[in-house]
C-alpha cells in the first residue's frame, strides 16, 4: 500500500439473510484510491452496489448474513472497530455520503440550513451558530445561495437540493465522500452542473470520492479510477483513461459497447440474457452465461490478473 | 435509411395550436388560483412512417403532448388529425375505432402492467375491448405479439413481476401491437432501463417499424437515445417548441441556443474528449407563470432586450428546419 493510499478494500463481503437464503450482494469487492482522487464504481441496476457503499459505511440493516473483509482508510483498517467507536470517529467524520436520491431524503419539516449544520453539532460539537457558518460555506462552495441556508426543502428545485446534500456530505470535511447514484434523477443540464461542482470540490476542498453509478458517459467526466461491478462482484479496476479507451473485460467492453453516442456511425449494442440471481450465482464466471468469449475454463471462478496494472477479473488474462 | 423518404411522405398526424392548461385548486372550495401552462401553442407534423423525436427536460410538457394527442388528456384548444379527421370534435362512441391505430408505450414497464394477471392477458385485453376475435383467437394474437418482440409462448402465463424490466418493456411494446396500430405514442420506453439493453429495445422498435409500417412518436429526455431512433427531431422547452428539423440539421447544425445547450450538456464516454460544456445558469422558470417574451430568455447566453418583449414565431428558417429564437434568422 503506497503512502498516498486513501481507501483500500479487500474483497469485501456482504450477504443478507432472507427468507429464499442469503443473497450475495457484496461478493469479493477490491479497489485503491489514493488522495484527491475519483473511483467510479460501475454496474448494473442489481449488481450490489448500493449495497457496497453501505458495506463500506457500515449503514447495515438487521438481516446481515455474513459481513467480512479489510477495509483500510488511511491505513487504519475500519472494519474491525467498535460500532460506537467507528459512528464517532469515522462516519462523517472521516468519511461521508450521498445517498441514492438524496434530493428526496431532506427533512421536509427542517429548514436546509439547519440539517447541513447538524452533522457538525454532532461530530464535533460545535455550537448552533458556528456550525451555521460552516453550513454557509459549504453552501457557498457547491453554490447554492447563502439565504436558502432558511428555506425548506420543498422549495428548492431537484438540482438545489442534491447540492444541500452534497453540501452535508461535506460540511465535516472528510477525507472521502461516497456519493450513490448523484444524478440519475435529474435532468441532462443539471446533472453537467453538479458533476462541475464535485470537479471543483475535488479541487477545493482536497476530497476523495467513490462514485458509485449506472451512467457511464456522465462518470467519465470525474473519474481518476473505474470499478466495474458485475453480480457483486468487482470484475475489472482500470485507470479511468486507459479504460475508457480500451477496456479489458467482455462485460466492461460490452456495457462500453451498449452507450448510445452522440453523431457516432455505429449502432449500440447490446448484452443478451439478464444478470444471474445473486440468491445462487454460477461457480464460475459470473458473466459466462452472457459472454460471447466463454471457454471451457470459465466454469471455474477465474482468478484477478494483473494486466499492466488492470486488475481484470478473467481466464482470457491467464497466460 | 427512413429519413430521407420521409420528406417524400404524407403527413399522418397534424397537430395544430395545440394548448394544455392544467388548472391549479386550492382553499377549501377548490377554486381554480392558477394555471399551469403545460402545452402552450404548438404545432408540428408527423409524416407517415416516419419517427419524430420530442425531447426536452422534465416539466417541459412533452409528455402532456403525447397524451394529448391520444385524448388521454383532453386538449384545452388546438387540432389534432390523424388521417385528415379532427380527434378534438369526435366524441368517445366516434373516437373508439380510431383509438385501435393509435397506440402508447408508457415509460415505467414496472408500474404499466397489471400485476394480478398473466401479460398474455395484458396483451390481449385490447383486442378484448374492441371485440376482435374469439378468445382463442385473440390469444394467439397475444402469443403471435410476444414472439415478435422476442418472448415465448410459455411467458404468456407469467406474471409480470417473473420479468425483468427489458423484459416488460417489450411486453409494452407487444400490447400496443397487438391491435395492429398505425401510430404509437412511445413515451420515454428506454429511460427506466439499464443501458446494456436499452439497445434491444430500440432495435425491436426499429424491426417493427419496418415490418408494420410503423409511426413513431419518441418521447425521451435523452438526446443520444433520439438521435438513433429519430428521423426528424423536435426539441421542447417550458410548454413551447422550440426547434424542430431532421436528425442531421439538429446534431450538425442546431440553431436554438437552448438545443445547443442540451447538446453540449451531453456527457461523452471519453476522458480524452472532455470539453468546456456550456451551462446554463438556473433552472426551468415554473410554468406557472412563464417568463414574459421567449420563455428561454432568462437563461438564453444569447438574449438581446427583445427577447424578453417579443415572443419569437416558430417558423422555418431553412427548408424543414423550424426554429423560435430572435437571433436564428
Amino acid at each position: 500500500m503506497s503512502k498516498d493510499t486513501l481507501l483500500r478494500i479487500e474483497d469485501l463481503v456482504l450477504h443478507f439473510k432472507t427468507q429464499k437464503g442469503s443473497v450475495r450482494a457484496v461478493d469479493g469487492v477490491f479497489f485503491e484510491l489514493a488522495h484527491k482522487e475519483a473511483v467510479v464504481v460501475l454496474g448494473e441496476s442489481g449488481c450490489g452496489k448500493s449495497s457496497l457503499a453501505k458495506a463500506i459505511l457500515r449503514l447495515l440493516p438487521r438481516n446481515i448474513d455474513k459481513y467480512t473483509g479489510k477495509i483500510y482508510l488511511e491505513g487504519d483498517e475500519i472494519m474491525g472497530m467498535e460500532d460506537e467507536d467507528y459512528r464517532q470517529n469515522v462516519r462523517w467524520v472521516r468519511m461521508s455520503l450521498v445517498p441514492q436520491a438524496a434530493m428526496n431524503a431532506l427533512n421536509p419539516v427542517l429548514k436546509v440550513g439547519d440539517q447541513v449544520a447538524e452533522p457538525m453539532m454532532i461530530h464535533h460539537g460545535v455550537k448552533k451558530e458556528e456550525a451555521l457558518v460552516q453550513a454557509a460555506k459549504m453552501f457557498q462552495h457547491v453554490g447554492v445561495p447563502v439565504d436558502f441556508l432558511d428555506r425548506y426543502a420543498f422549495e428548492l428545485s431537484g438540482g438545489m437540493r442534491q447540492r444541500v446534500a452534497i453540501a452535508m456530505s461535506l460540511v465535516t470535511a472528510p477525507a472521502l465522500v461516497i456519493l450513490d447514484e448523484p444524478t440519475s434523477a435529474l435532468d441532462v443540464l443539471t446533472q453537467a452542473n453538479i458533476f462541475n461542482v464535485l470537479k471543483r470540490l475535488k479541487q477545493e476542498l482536497e476530497v476523495s470520492f467513490v462514485l458509485i453509478t449506472h451512467d457511464i458517459a456522465t462518470s467519465s467526466e470525474l473519474a481518476d479510477r473505474v470499478a466495474v461491478m458485475y453480480a457483486g462482484q468487482i470484475v475489472e479496476v482500470s485507470d479511468a483513461h486507459r479504460f475508457f479507451a480500451e477496456p479489458l473485460h467482455p462485460y466492461s467492453r460490452m456495457l462500453m459497447a451498449s452507450v448510445p453516442r452522440l453523431r457516432a456511425n455505429t449502432e449500440p449494442e447490446f448484452i443478451t440474457g439478464q444478470p444471474p440471481s445473486l440468491l445462487d450465482p454460477p461457480k464460475g464466471c459470473r458473466f459466462a452465461d452472457r459472454c460471447p468469449k466463454r471457454f471451457a475454463k470459465c466454469s471455474e471462478e477465474p482468478p484477478v490478473v494483473n494486466v499492466d496494472g488492470i486488475q481484470v477479473k478473467c481466464w482470457l488474462y491467464t497466460s | 435509411m427512413m429519413n430521407t423518404q420521409a420528406s417524400n411522405k404524407s403527413d399522418l398526424l397534424v397537430v395544430k395550436n395545440l394548448v394544455k392548461h392544467f388548472p391549479v385548486r386550492s382553499g377549501l372550495l377548490q377554486r381554480t388560483s392558477a394555471w399551469v401552462k403545460a402545452v402552450d401553442n404548438v404545432s408540428f407534423v408527423v409524416k407517415q412512417g416516419e419517427t419524430l423525436g420530442m425531447v426536452g427536460e422534465s416539466g417541459c410538457g412533452k409528455t402532456t403532448v403525447g397524451r394529448t394527442i391520444l385524448r388521454l388528456v383532453e386538449p384545452t384548444s388546438g387540432e389534432v388529425s390523424f388521417n385528415g379527421q379532427d380527434l378534438t370534435k369526435m366524441n368517445n362512441r366516434e373516437l373508439k375505432p380510431l383509438r385501435r391505430d393509435m397506440q402508447i408505450i408508457f415509460q415505467d414497464p414496472y408500474a404499466s402492467l397489471n400485476p394480478r394477471i398473466p401479460i398474455g392477458e395484458s396483451v390481449m385485453e385490447g383486442l378484448q375491448i374492441h371485440n376482435i376475435g374469439r378468445p382463442k383467437e385473440r390469444w394467439e394474437i397475444a402469443i403471435n405479439m410476444l414472439k415478435k418482440v422476442g418472448l415465448e409462448e410459455y411467458h404468456a402465463r407469467r406474471y409480470p413481476h417473473e420479468f425483468s424490466g427489458g423484459q416488460r418493456q417489450r411486453i409494452g411494446i407487444a400490447r400496443a401491437l397487438a391491435l395492429n396500430p398505425k401510430f404509437i405514442v412511445c413515451d420515454e420506453p428506454v429511460s427506466a432501463l439499464d443501458v446494456s439493453i436499452q439497445s434491444q429495445v430500440l432495435n425491436i422498435l426499429k424491426d417493427l417499424q419496418q415490418e408494420f409500417g410503423l409511426t413513431y412518436l419518441f418521447i425521451a429526455h435523452n438526446l443520444s437515445v433520439v438521435e438513433h431512433i429519430s428521423d426528424r427531431v423536435a426539441v421542447m422547452y417550458l410548454g413551447k417548441m422550440v426547434e424542430l428539423t431532421d436528425r442531421e440539421s439538429l446534431y450538425r447544425e442546431p440553431l436554438h441556443p437552448y438545443t445547443r445547450a442540451l447538446l453540449s450538456a451531453i456527457p461523452v464516454a471519453h476522458p480524452s474528449q472532455k470539453r468546456e460544456r456550456t451551462i446554463l445558469k438556473g433552472d426551468v422558470p415554473s410554468p406557472l407563470n412563464p417568463p414574459k417574451g421567449c420563455r428561454f430568455h432568462t437563461r438564453c447566453p444569447i438574449a438581446v432586450e427583445k427577447c424578453s418583449q417579443q415572443e419569437p414565431e416558430f417558423k422555418e428558417v431553412r427548408p424543414g428546419h423550424f426554429v423560435a429564437c430572435w437571433l436564428a434568422e
